[in-house]
């Protein structure tokens, strides 16, 4: 029996579209300030990639009103739980066809893999990158009337070199993630999902599902009982 | 349709807030505007000096043409006589000596090396009359030369090796009675000289620039704003502003960009932030010696060379001297981008009589002082000069020789090319002791570059220090600047990650083909 399961709701859907624009955009002015690449004029790539940066800084405030307001910064608590079953499934069993060892569900729509790696883009790479960007955007040596004093480091190299390790690992991540997606239950069925907010599922019988989910559930608020404790 | 609607706008909220934040940089155009109102109104003087009598009678000493100026400006010769252009000599503090009195008296150059012992002929550039190698009465206001500066019948002109009279031939009444402010034509005549000829000392400053295009200089410009040079070059009771720091070494009485053009002249703000680190000049001059070529090297070594026991000379094909017995080879550069240093404002200098260890580094005459991490640093264009010049290589010295004199038999170096003799003498001018070796040793002088101010179209572009290749900043490695530098080991890491995750999923999706065929296959069976 096949199911069409509403998972990403309409703010999440917009939130990840708009993030995947600004980093795609801000990797390419980024990587011109670098001097990696000619394409804005520099200039212009200094501008942009600060509009950009301010923009995503915006929306990501959004984002977290968001996952606080409904819960849903739960979907990011770390678990041990199937964390086997899915790299075994990433290494082999995808190979023989073998069916998701986690099910998505609105619950729980990440799998543990997912959960540790966004979960560290979240409170990891993301930070490292908004506040090495905010330092990179205001240093100054010295800093002069207006300046912020605190600020008054005579090096932006660390910041810099740091900005740039968090780049390289963001386009490793994106390469890796576009791939990932093409490992749904068809090769396009993540993708539409994160469009139109609709999976569609091979379910057993309903009851087995909801069961599930209320499983899935329990676990998870132990298990964030427990992080929080 | 309502979802898509909420999405817009929620976008625009999130970029019009970026670009707000980003848009409120300060920008102060308004001393500029003040200026462009100030500037169109003529200046009108409120007396003529054809008209006053005591400019009628018959002038037959330039010396009378002073007294008559004192006559009226009775005050005058004491602000005249404080200045350095008369002094050639200050009191300064330089960091690691204390005060010193420095000037063209006691610093040494790397072109004719020094004035000791040749004041006639150099005393074609001294606002005064009479410095004899015999010396000069500083006191004496009748010698002062009041002409040079303001005649602005642009006829009067100082003879050669005359101690710092004027031509004989001269109309002294018709020139007296034309006086007025300094025009670029009076400060040029010994500033685009230097050295000996034109453009030979500064570079951004030669005879193209009495009456520069647009293209050579964007504020002199006959045919725009036409600024004289006394427009910045501010002054009060004969204290013009503005330093060369060949000789000067404190960070006082300068001329700036600034006074006109405020610290935050551009209206994009990234731009205005380089003003911290980065002086005007560094950007708005690309290129200078833009029309005549001006000197790069100079080698006193090869000097004294004859032919038929006669001094020669050689020139290049745009008529440069290259060659001159009397003082050795010289390179010279046309339209050449700028060297680029750090400097606070602050400068050291190479004094007569200094002892020197190190004879095999080139020896800096003048060191511009400066680094990123002083807070009063700016990035600064400058010309560097690079010589070989005599020195004794016994008591490491540099030597100052006798070079000019009227006669031969004098021991002078330009008439009877004797090293040793004419270094003897100069340097016994001096005071400082000699060995009796002559040697030659290289050295540098930094002049900052200041003048031939281009367009705002032909500024140097973010790209051309911004970049990884022939960056024009390449020489200053004490910092770290976008675009020019990057860790190779962050380099490398990264972009071995990427490869990696590039390869896995290669290998990875390779599989998955590979057994979903195989599958299939087998399920066809």
């Amino acid at each position: 029996m096949k199911k069409q399961v509403y998972i990403y709701k309409a703010f999440e859907r917009f939130w990840h579209w708009t993030q995947a624009i600004l980093i795609l955009f801000l990797a390419a002015t980024g990587f011109e300030i670098h001097g990696s690449i000619k394409f804005f004029g520099y200039q212009n790539a200094v501008e942009y990639h600060n509009i950009a940066a301010y923009s995503f800084i915006v929306l990501i405030i959004f984002a977290i009103f968001w996952h606080f307001t409904t819960g849903e910064w739960k979907q990011y608590l770390p678990t041990l739980k199937n964390i086997k079953a899915q790299i075994d499934f990433y290494l082999a069993g995808i190979f023989r066809n073998a069916p998701h060892p986690t099910k998505r569900t609105v619950l729980s729509k990440l799998n543990p893999l997912q959960r540790l790696v966004y979960l560290g883009l979240k409170i990891l790479v993301i930070p490292v990158m908004v506040i090495s960007g905010l330092l990179y955007m205001f240093y100054r040596y010295p800093q002069k009337d207006g300046g912020i004093e605190v600020l008054n480091i005579n090096s932006i190299e660390p910041i810099a070199l740091l900005h740039t390790l968090g780049a390289f690992l963001l386009i490793a991540f994106l390469i890796t993630h576009l791939y990932l997606i093409t490992t749904g239950t068809t090769i396009t069925s993540n993708l539409k999902a994160m469009i139109t907010g609709f999976e569609e599922t091979e379910v057993e019988g309903k009851v087995q599902v909801q069961e599930q989910e209320k499983k899935q559930g329990q676990e998870e608020k132990i298990l964030a009982d427990d992080l929080l404790s | 349709m309502k979802k898509i609607f909420i999405a817009l706008a929620l976008i625009g909220i999130i970029i019009l807030s970026a670009v707000t934040f980003l848009t409120t940089g300060s920008y102060e155009p308004t001393r500029l505007m003040k200026l462009k109102e100030e500037y169109p109104q003529k200046y009108s003087p409120s007396a003529d000096h054809k008209k006053f009598a005591v400019l009628q009678k018959k002038f037959s000493r330039p010396q009378e043409v002073t007294e008559a100026c004192l006559s009226c400006h009775t005050e005058t010769h004491k602000e005249v006589m404080q200045s350095n252009h008369w002094n050639w000599e200050r009191e300064e503090y330089i960091n690691g000596r204390g005060i010193v009195s420095i000037g063209k008296k006691n610093v040494v150059n790397n072109f004719c090396i020094g004035i000791e012992g040749n004041e006639q002929s150099c005393a074609k550039c001294h606002i005064g009359y009479g410095m004899t190698n015999q010396g000069f009465s500083y006191t004496d206001s009748k010698n002062i030369d009041c002409l040079v500066c303001h005649d602005n019948s642009e006829t009067y002109v100082k003879g050669n090796e005359l101690a710092g009279l004027p031509e004989p031939s001269l109309d002294l009444n018709l020139i007296s009675q034309s006086v007025g402010k300094p025009l670029r034509s009076n400060c040029g005549v010994c500033h685009f000289f230097g050295g000996g000829g034109n453009n030979i000392k500064h570079g951004d400053l030669e005879k193209s620039m009495f009456e520069p295009s647009r293209d050579v200089d964007v504020h002199m410009a006959v045919e725009g704003a036409n600024l004289q040079c006394i427009d910045c070059h501010t002054t009060e009771k004969h204290n013009i502003s503005g330093k060369m720091y060949s000789l000067s070494s404190m960070n006082r009485n300068r001329s700036s960009c600034e006074q006109c053009h405020t610290e935050n002249p551009h209206e994009a703000g990234i731009l205005n932030e380089h003003t911290v680190k980065v002086a005007c000049q560094t950007c708005h001059i690309p290129t200078y010696a833009k029309v005549n070529a001006t000197k790069t090297s100079w080698d006193w070594s090869t000097a004294g060379k004859l032919r038929n026991g006669e001094p020669y000379e050689e020139d290049d094909a745009d008529g440069n001297h290259i060659y001159l017995s009397i003082k050795g080879s010289f390179e010279w550069g046309k339209n050449l981008k700028p060297d680029y240093v750090w400097f606070n404002g602050t400068a050291d200098h190479y004094l007569l009589g200094e002892v020197f260890d190190d004879t095999t580094r080139a020896l800096k005459i003048n060191t511009l002082n400066g680094s990123y991490n002083d807070l009063d640093s700016k990035i600064i264009p400058v010309k560097i000069h690079r010589a070989v010049q005599p020195f004794d290589p016994i008591l490491k010295v540099l030597i100052q020789p006798k070079l000019f004199a009227d006669k031969k038999g004098e021991g002078a170096f330009w008439q009877d090319f004797d090293w040793r003799r004419s270094s003897e003498i100069g340097m016994k001018e001096i005071n400082v002791p000699f060995s009796g070796e002559v040697g030659f040793i290289r050295t540098e002088m930094y002049w900052p570059i200041n003048h031939m101010v281009s367009t705002k179209e032909l500024t140097v572009q973010c790209n051309e220090c911004h970049t990884r290749e022939k960056s024009r900043l390449a020489n200053l490695t004490d910092f770290y600047m976008p675009a020019r530098d990057y860790s190779s080991i962050i380099e490398i890491t990264g972009v071995s990650i990427i490869l990696l995750t590039v390869f896995g999923i290669f290998i990875h999706g390779s599989i998955r083909i590979f057994s979903s065929r195989k599958m299939k296959k087998e399920r066809s069976k």
